[in-house]
């Protein structure tokens, strides 16, 4: 039973190597705090110097929400370099740091500490995703990190008195789901419909919306999916048996795809009306024709799907936005192919470069999110539709246009309409003119 | 000296203040996020020592632990956001109900052995998790709960960092389970155990009953996980199905196996790989200027490569490899070491396989 005392001494010492490496790693990172904090010229915030500001961003980059969302940061990126090249703003050039969370909220809550302890961002933007994002919000209002422009339409970000920090960007699913709820109920009216959501605040906000405006006997099945699963046959069995005319879906591009070919494979074909989130032609297309193994045209099985937009069309290559969002792409991210995620993070940049400009050279964090609260309702830019956006208003673009998908193309028809996304409140055509790009392709003051 | 030689609880103590000690002074050193990243491994560490005692002491194998830290989590988080109880009982609660869900998996998995075994807690692991799908009013569906961080009390003064304090909180939780494994690992349970381990026939034999024995092991090591998965919500401030997939559960027996299987040291270092090596196989991936579709991918790769090569190296783990350095260092400067035999069966479990 007698110990020698080496055994137990080994293991101490093993602890103490740890924590001599750790603390090692440690003080190199603060080192790298101190010297990025001088020279800020007027700033006087974490992450901004005379010449340089850095935001940093969580994306998707593998795992089930990749195919076709891993184009959107590099896309701001695109937008970024370019704003860059032509002298940035203020003299400030943007830096984006992006990193990889899979969609999985613990990595996104550990990447996000990352980027504000170690990294010392400015602000997050475009943070991408409904499960993830929500669980660092609470963080990052807490610490007063500017929020920038989240990449979900999750209608938790509208909300701007208890998260001043936090922007949406795109339409809220609420309202997205209200407006494609009310063309079912004008043009396939009496019909049954049957909804597949992603079981959170995304699936279920665009579930309320369509609840708000379709009446409740018509919706003859509601069938939730988790993110992570690999197959739907259940759901698409049961929608099936409903009897469904109508098959509304909230889902991300790989479930759309999954969905839609179980549901070729099991011979039914309902109408599809897909969440703009869920439908870039060239991202499900891709998918399909990779989960089928080639065996189906992945086109040819989305041909006439029913959508919707609030950027003009990215295969509308007349539209002045599109042609400037794709002589960027050409230059700065040549490899994408240009469809609606690349176009979705150009117009994102976009609108953060319209709220540093808005923020003035003397740039704070508070600075920032003061600019959008305050002018952020009046700025012009690709979207169809005006922002939302008042100090207690964080919602960001106030409706969508109808959209149908032609082949590889997404089609806009009908007249553009907002709504706010209460239940019971009114959908309105908005009738003002679409705004055309500042020369330099640069907002300014 | 002599008495805490030869006195099993105050070995443990021993290294257990000393193991404190280090980490106070260590804690105040590091950054912010450091800090966040000592605090997550102290819960990899609780959930790898409790599973690296179960496969290194007792024998069995789970590939379902992730869902014992999913029910930790899940406690802590209702009991604070729910019923508004303070952390240090939600978390003793999630340990208490972390050993009563465990008693009736480990009372099947007693009767299991080997791929059986292995399939019946993979199921648990990927079983466990949809109940929260399955119970959206209580557990909120995928959305998954989430709770605010722990209030930093304020006797430790205005400029201490709620990093600082979740990372005390996780070394707290860590050394419990440090000081409980220590103690068991030499108390005639430990030795009844390895009895059982052995040769169930011969333990049996004995006197011993080897499916009491078993469960009791799966039980304690359901509450080392459930006291880790408490750390998870202290730290992570939140409890999600998508947080405790399948993949979590493989990582945790990853840390084990790597770390150094039976052997506590081992779970330091599988818990330190585990926070460390995807920052890392990541950082890597990203300093080599290579397509996105390329570097998304490459730290997976390069993940798995390091744990091939650490296994090809030590296939007694990281820990073996220190243990063999350690001897023939001691063997070239001749010390007493390279005494294979006694190692093996030496407390800390070195060389179990």
């Amino acid at each position: 039973m007698r110990q020698h005392p080496v055994r137990w001494l080994t293991a101490l010492l093993v602890i103490g190597a740890v924590a001599l490496a750790v603390s090692a790693c440690g003080s190199s990172s603060s080192s790298s705090t101190k010297s990025s904090s001088t020279g800020n010229g007027g700033a006087t915030a974490p992450g901004v110097t005379a010449t340089s500001i850095t935001f940093g961003t969580h994306q998707p980059l593998t795992g089930p929400a990749a195919p076709g969302y891993s184009e959107i940061a590099p896309a701001s990126q695109a937008y970024f370099d370019y704003v860059n090249a032509h002298g940035g703003v203020y003299g400030r050039k943007i830096n984006l740091i992006i990193k990889n969370d899979e969609y999985d909220p613990t990595l996104t809550v550990n990447v996000v500490h990352q980027l504000v302890l170690q990294d010392n961002v400015f602000g997050i933007f475009e943070g991408l995703g409904t499960p993830t994002h929500t669980k660092v919000v609470g963080f990052l209002n807490a610490s007063k990190i500017p929020d920038m422009f989240i990449a979900s339409g999750c209608p938790c970000w509208d909300n701007g008195t208890t998260q001043p920090y936090s922007f949406g960007w795109q339409p809220n699913y609420t309202i997205e789901g209200k407006i494609l709820g009310q063309y079912i109920k004008q043009h396939f009216a009496g019909q049954k419909v049957a909804v597949l959501y992603q079981d959170d605040d995304f699936g279920m906000g665009g579930l309320a919306g369509i609840e708000d405006e379709v009446p409740a006997s018509s919706i003859v099945s509601k069938e939730p999916y988790q993110s992570g699963t690999t197959t739907l046959a259940p759901q698409i069995t049961a929608i099936k048996a409903s009897g469904a005319k109508v098959f509304v879906m909230f889902t991300v591009p790989i479930y759309t795809a999954i969905a839609r070919l179980t549901a070729f494979t099991l011979g039914y074909s309902p109408q599809l009306v897909v969440s703009n989130v869920g439908i870039d032609p060239h991202t499900v297309g891709d998918l399909l024709a990779a989960v089928s193994k080639g065996k189906a045209s992945g086109d040819a099985l989305i041909d006439g799907a029913i959508t919707d937009g609030y950027l003009p069309s990215f295969s509308d290559t007349s539209n002045p936005w599109i042609q400037l969002f794709m002589k960027i792409k050409a230059q700065y991210d040549p490899k994408a192919p240009f469809d609606g995620n690349v176009e979705y993070g150009m117009a994102n940049a976009y609108t953060l470069v319209q709220a540093l400009v808005a923020a003035g050279p003397h740039l704070t964090r508070q600075g920032l999110v003061n600019a959008v609260d305050n002018d952020g309702g009046s700025w012009t830019g690709p979207g169809l539709v005006p922002f939302r956006y008042t100090t207690t208003e964080h919602g960001g673009y106030s409706g969508v246009q109808m959209a149908k998908v032609v082949g590889t193309s997404i089609d806009p028809f009908g007249p553009v309409l907002t709504t706010p996304p209460t239940a019971g409140s009114p959908i309105t055509t908005y009738t003002g003119t679409p705004a055309t790009p500042p020369a330099s392709g640069i907002p300014s003051n | 000296m002599i008495a805490v030689r030869q006195s099993t609880l105050l070995r443990s103590l021993a290294i257990v203040v000393a193991a404190a000690l280090i980490l106070l002074l260590l804690s105040g050193e590091l950054s912010a996020y450091r800090q966040l990243q000592l605090a997550e491994g102290t819960y990899f560490f609780a959930v790898l020592a409790g599973l690296t005692m179960l496969i290194g002491l007792s024998g069995q194998v789970s590939l379902g632990h992730g869902a014992f830290l999913c029910v930790g989590a899940y406690t802590v988080s209702l009991l604070i956001a729910d019923e508004g109880w303070a952390l240090a009982p939600a978390i003793a609660a999630a340990v208490v109900v972390s050993c009563l869900i465990g008693l009736p998996v480990g009372a099947a998995a007693s009767r299991l052995r080997g791929p059986y075994l292995a399939g019946a807690t993979l199921a648990f692991a990927v079983g466990l998790p949809a109940l929260g799908d399955k119970f959206p009013s209580l557990f909120d569906g995928e959305n998954g709960l989430t709770i605010n961080p722990p209030a930093v009390p304020s006797w430790l003064g205005a400029n201490f960092s709620l990093e600082h304090w979740q990372a005390w909180i996780g070394c707290v939780g860590g050394l419990i389970v440090l000081f409980v494994l220590l103690n068991l690992y030499r108390s005639g349970l430990g030795r009844s155990f390895r009895a059982v381990r052995d040769d169930e026939i011969a333990a049996a034999l004995c006197g011993l009953r080897v499916g009491r024995m078993q469960t009791l092991a799966f039980v304690i090591s359901a509450g080392c996980a459930g006291l880790g998965g408490g750390i998870y919500a202290a730290v992570l401030n939140l409890a999600t199905p998508s947080a405790f997939s399948l993949t979590l559960s493989l990582s945790l027996l990853t840390g084990a196996v790597v770390g150094g299987l039976g052997s506590l040291t081992g779970a330091v270092w599988g818990a330190a790989l585990l926070v460390l090596l995807p920052n890392w196989s990541n950082d890597i991936a990203h300093s080599l200027s290579l397509s996105g579709n390329v570097s998304d991918n490459l730290p997976q790769a390069i993940y798995g490569v390091v744990l091939i090569v650490v296994m090809l190296a030590w296939p007694s783990g990281l820990q073996g490899g220190v243990r063999a350095l350690v001897g023939s260092a001691r063997a070239r400067w001749g010390g007493n070491g390279g005494n294979e035999a006694k190692r093996i069966e030496s407390p800390e479990g070195g060389g179990e396989k």
